[in-house]
């Protein structure tokens, strides 16, 4: 159980090699080993949603992948999101419509979101929650991340 | 000094924040992953706590072996609860105030006996959590089971199982209220009366992130830091303190960034005491992070109550009385320090208040069972004691033929009738419970509703629309638990302080879980002072920086926070324009601040406050020598006259019943708030639909389910169900603002209004969609399966 593999991964733009646990969960790698906090852990199982992020442009539960499975891939987590583009401006509309409160579950929300934007996704209410519904918020309600993710698209296709 | 303080000198000020719907400052830091929640706190030499935790409901412990465990490499320590017991005392959870309320001695580790499944036996210490799990399986624990306690009901029967064998029964706490003859009442000629029995699941916060906590103890100052996910940070610094064998001024508690806690993370949980336990005596960090099981299996559960209720209405829709009998499990123990009694007293105090009563009685009764501890959860009380008075008001409603809406405004107090007290004593002032149902009923446009119920129905769709005119219980005083004993701070500080750059750094007792605090304190500060609001900084979440007091619960932050932040920032003024005045060779009457400067009162700038600071702080010698400027303030408040301010509201849900599946679908939900003075739209807004999805989840998805022998068996977030994006509705929110007079800036909570009011309108609407059927449902939450089982007994 303390077997160990040695990966090397594209993290943020930034080429990572280290030596992990065969058994550590990719979301673990990351935050304890890498430090990229920014990924969160709500139930280990993939339920939740507060891991999710990109790899090799993919959207994935980062609790249900292996850091070894990550060997050669590229990862982008909350930290690597671009400060322009589609992104930002997601990040902008979300504090416009205070699309989070206590922000456990933004990161993982945001990369549901873009991955729904990016897919070519309308601005039509329904479809987006359906789309969420992988990610668990206890605090908005949902209502303003559906606004927010609205806003972005409605300001990116004119 | 100046005269007493105006409110409109406050409130329409040139810059102006308070009501300006401003986005938060401290959005950005999360947005971009830079929070910063327990889990991401690593220290030096930092190791890891995991437990080996009660398989059993209730058990005697008979041995415990962990040679195997400490022989693992990275295990640094095993500790049970008697290795612990030397080392930190026992807690119970009583106060004096609840007459009567009895708790057994609770240690951070069982010791001998074990009485729920989850409670922790034996605490594991290794270099990862990873290998402490590992090592926690080589622990062997042997149990002797014992019948457990588990119904409600059967807690009290004369052949019960005893939870703690010493109290002769299993009764924690009983409660009776009479206010007029409500037997009398409801025997006078014409009294129609409908009876109920109600039943409330348990069921638990699912806060995304889980409790947790990093603790370092430091022997050379014998000093204790909690790094704690919580809401009081005054409280756990005095009962880490009281029970660790500590002084108060040698633990600090930080709270950073808090990932959801509604009630959840603001008690004495035996892990996380021992973990600081295990800090000390390792003289290291120790960290410990639930998991989702742990959650699911210590987290304060809530609600599970069992009410019979009745209500006596005349035909020409008077309301005479309303009667309870409710009932309650808690769990083994109540829970440290602010009990486990909260909520059943909650439910005596708040059932039908908003309606004019002459006679009331209520009954209400506690007991020990052997699952996890019940306690105050998100809108405590609330919830029942809205959907009892409410449900029995529509099903009153329906006896006598009268429209729902029509039957509260003939009951409901007046507008212009405060103060005044509740039947149960309660004094109310500021409500505005006529005006809240009259807005809300002219924006859900509820003659179109009912015109589109009628025609669905002849489609053969059951649609239903539900209301509940609610109270809600915030800005607590001393009389909610400093009186009983309990080490709460009801009043809360706020400083101001003026820095060399012209910016104020602010610091507040009231904490941050994601309401917007923060937020709110900036912008009470920035409009009050004169500054602008991207020019205060706040902190808040640390005993040693801020002031004391204490924390964001029962919806205080704003009320009590904020009025402790506007006095303050008065304060603050005035002393810097008392240095302005003399620096500009003029009286302080003619002087404001606007901006980040010091104007004539036309607003024409005299000179900057970073002028005016680095004057003071730098050059102080061109200042007089008998001047000694202060440009710091701390101001302290707490409500008095009142034990807590009363906030009202009115809602409405709209929800179809798929008659086949037994689904219920929610709509759409209307809320109409009187928060008092909104000191942010934005946040207000959504903290009222926050509370409004959880208060649904309440209603028809979240229950902890346990086995006849008491284990609980949807321990994941796969098995036990949370209101997701795909199911909620839109959620209309609108405001009717009757500040207090309790303070100056006149607001009042807001953050547990929607969770304690949506239960009660979808249950009114899901009875509204079912009548046509003869069916009625009583019970949450409403699943399929019970609404396809009221259908059944309604068909046969």
């Amino acid at each position: 159980m303390t077997r160990t593999a040695t990966i090397s991964l594209t993290v943020n733009a930034e080429l990572v090699t280290a030596t992990v646990p065969v058994r550590q969960n990719l979301v673990d790698f990351l935050r304890h080993d890498l430090g990229l906090t920014g990924s969160h852990v709500g139930c280990e199982h993939g339920v939740c949603g507060a891991c999710t992020l990109r790899v090799d442009g993919r959207t994935v539960r980062s609790c249900l992948m292996l850091a070894v499975q990550a060997d050669g891939c590229q990862i982008t987590t909350v930290e690597g999101l671009a400060d322009q583009g589609l992104s930002h401006a997601l990040q902008a509309a979300f504090t416009r419509r205070n699309a989070l409160q206590c922000g456990f579950c933004t990161p993982g929300m945001l990369a549901s979101a873009l991955s729904y934007i990016d897919a070519g996704g309308d601005a039509d209410r329904d479809a987006i929650r359906a789309h969420l519904s992988g990610n668990y918020c206890r605090c908005t309600g949902y209502q303003s991340i559906v606004d927010a993710i609205c806003d972005t698209i409605q300001e990116s296709r004119p | 000094m100046t005269g007493p303080l105006l409110r409109s000198d406050l409130f329409d000020r040139p810059n102006r924040y308070i009501g300006q719907p401003s986005p938060r400052a401290d959005a950005a830091r999360l947005l971009q992953g830079r929070g910063r929640f327990v889990d991401d706190v690593t220290l030096p030499r930092m190791v890891h706590a995991a437990f080996v935790r009660s398989p059993h409901a209730h058990a005697r412990i008979l041995s415990i072996d962990t040679d195997d465990g400490r022989a693992m490499p990275g295990v640094v320590a095993i500790y049970t609860g008697a290795d612990l017991a030397a080392h930190v005392t026992p807690y119970v959870g009583v106060l004096t105030h609840m007459a009567g309320l009895r708790s057994a001695p609770q240690h951070p580790l069982a010791i001998d006996v074990a009485r729920w499944q989850g409670e922790p036996v034996v605490m594991v210490i290794a270099t990862s959590r990873a290998l402490a799990e590992d090592a926690c399986e080589l622990v062997m624990v042997d149990y002797d089971p014992l019948p457990a306690v588990l119904d409600t009901e059967g807690a009290l029967a004369p052949d019960a199982t005893l939870v703690h064998p010493d109290f002769k029964s299993n009764l924690a706490w009983e409660r009776h209220v009479t206010a007029g003859d409500i037997d009398a009442a409801f025997a006078q000629p014409g009294v129609r009366i409908v009876e109920r029995e109600f039943r409330f699941g348990r069921h638990t916060g699912v806060t995304l992130e889980t409790r947790g906590t990093v603790c370092d103890f430091d022997p050379s100052e014998q000093k204790l830091t909690v790094h704690y996910s919580g809401q009081a940070p005054h409280m756990m610094q005095v009962i880490f303190a009281r029970h660790l064998d500590l002084a108060e001024e040698n633990v600090r508690v930080i709270s950073n960034d808090v990932g959801g806690s509604f009630g959840i993370k603001i008690h004495t949980y035996g892990d996380e005491i021992a973990t600081a336990v295990a800090a000390r005596l390792l003289r290291r960090p120790v960290k410990f992070i639930a998991d989702r099981f742990e959650s699911f299996v210590t987290d304060i559960h809530a609600r599970d109550h069992l009410l019979r209720a009745r209500l006596g209405v005349t035909d020409s829709g008077t309301i005479v009385g309303i009667d309870i009998d409710d009932m309650t499990g808690i769990g083994p123990f109540s829970m440290y320090p602010r009990t486990s009694a909260i909520e059943c007293n909650q439910v005596l105090n708040l059932t039908g208040a908003p309606y004019v009563l002459e006679n009331y009685r209520a009954r209400g009764r506690v007991v020990f069972q052997n699952k996890v501890l019940s306690c105050q959860y998100r809108a405590v009380g609330h919830p029942i004691a809205m959907a009892v008075a409410d449900g029995l008001v529509e099903d009153a409603a329906r006896l006598i033929g009268m429209d729902p809406v029509a039957l509260r405004l003939r009951n409901l107090m007046a507008d212009d009738s405060y103060p005044r007290t509740s039947a149960t004593g309660m004094k109310l002032d500021d409500l505005s419970h006529q005006a809240a149902l009259r807005k809300l009923v002219q924006i859900m446009d509820y003659d179109a509703l009912r015109a589109d119920q009628i025609a669905a129905r002849a489609k053969g769709i059951y649609r239903g629309i539900g209301f509940v005119s609610l109270v809600e219980v915030t800005n607590p005083s001393p009389m909610f638990y400093g009186i009983g004993g309990a080490p709460i701070a009801s009043q809360d500080g706020a400083t101001v302080r003026l820095d060399a750059g012209g910016a104020l750094h602010v610091s507040s007792s009231v904490t941050e879980q994601g309401q917007g605090t923060n937020a709110i304190l900036a912008q009470i500060a920035a409009g009050v002072f004169g500054v602008d609001l991207d020019r205060v900084k706040v902190t808040t979440g640390d005993t040693a920086t801020t002031p004391y007091g204490g924390g964001t619960w029962a919806s205080r932050g704003a009320g009590i926070g904020g009025e402790a932040m506007l006095q303050a920032a008065t304060a603050l003024k005035d002393q810097v324009l008392d240095v302005a005045a003399v620096m500009l060779q003029t009286t302080r009457d003619t002087l404001d601040i606007r901006y980040g400067a010091v104007t004539d009162l036309d607003g024409t700038d005299r000179m900057t406050l970073a002028d005016l600071a680095r004057t003071v702080y730098y050059r102080g010698n061109e200042l007089p020598s008998d001047l000694k400027p202060e440009l710091i303030a701390t101001r302290h408040y707490r409500v008095t006259d009142f034990p807590f301010v009363f906030t009202n509201g009115a809602m409405a849900a709209h929800i179809e019943v798929d008659t086949e599946t037994g689904f219920v679908k929610v709509l759409h939900v209307w809320a109409v708030e009187d928060c008092g003075r909104v000191i942010n739209p934005l946040l207000v807004d959504e903290q009222i639909r926050g509370g409004i999805v959880q208060g649904i989840g309440g209603a028809l998805y979240e229950e902890c389910h346990y086995s006849e022998d008491g284990q609980m068996m949807n321990v994941t977030m796969a098995d036990y169900m949370v209101p997701m994006a795909a199911e909620m509705p839109d959620i209309t929110v609108a405001h009717i603002e009757t500040p207090t007079k309790t303070s100056i800036l006149g607001a009042k909570g807001a953050g547990e209004a929607g969770t304690g009011g949506a239960p009660a309108a979808v249950l009114n609407a899901v009875n509204d969609a079912l009548h046509p059927l003869g069916a009625s449902l009583w019970q949450m939450p409403m699943t399929p399966e019970r609404v396809l089982t009221a259908l059944y007994a309604a068909a046969t």
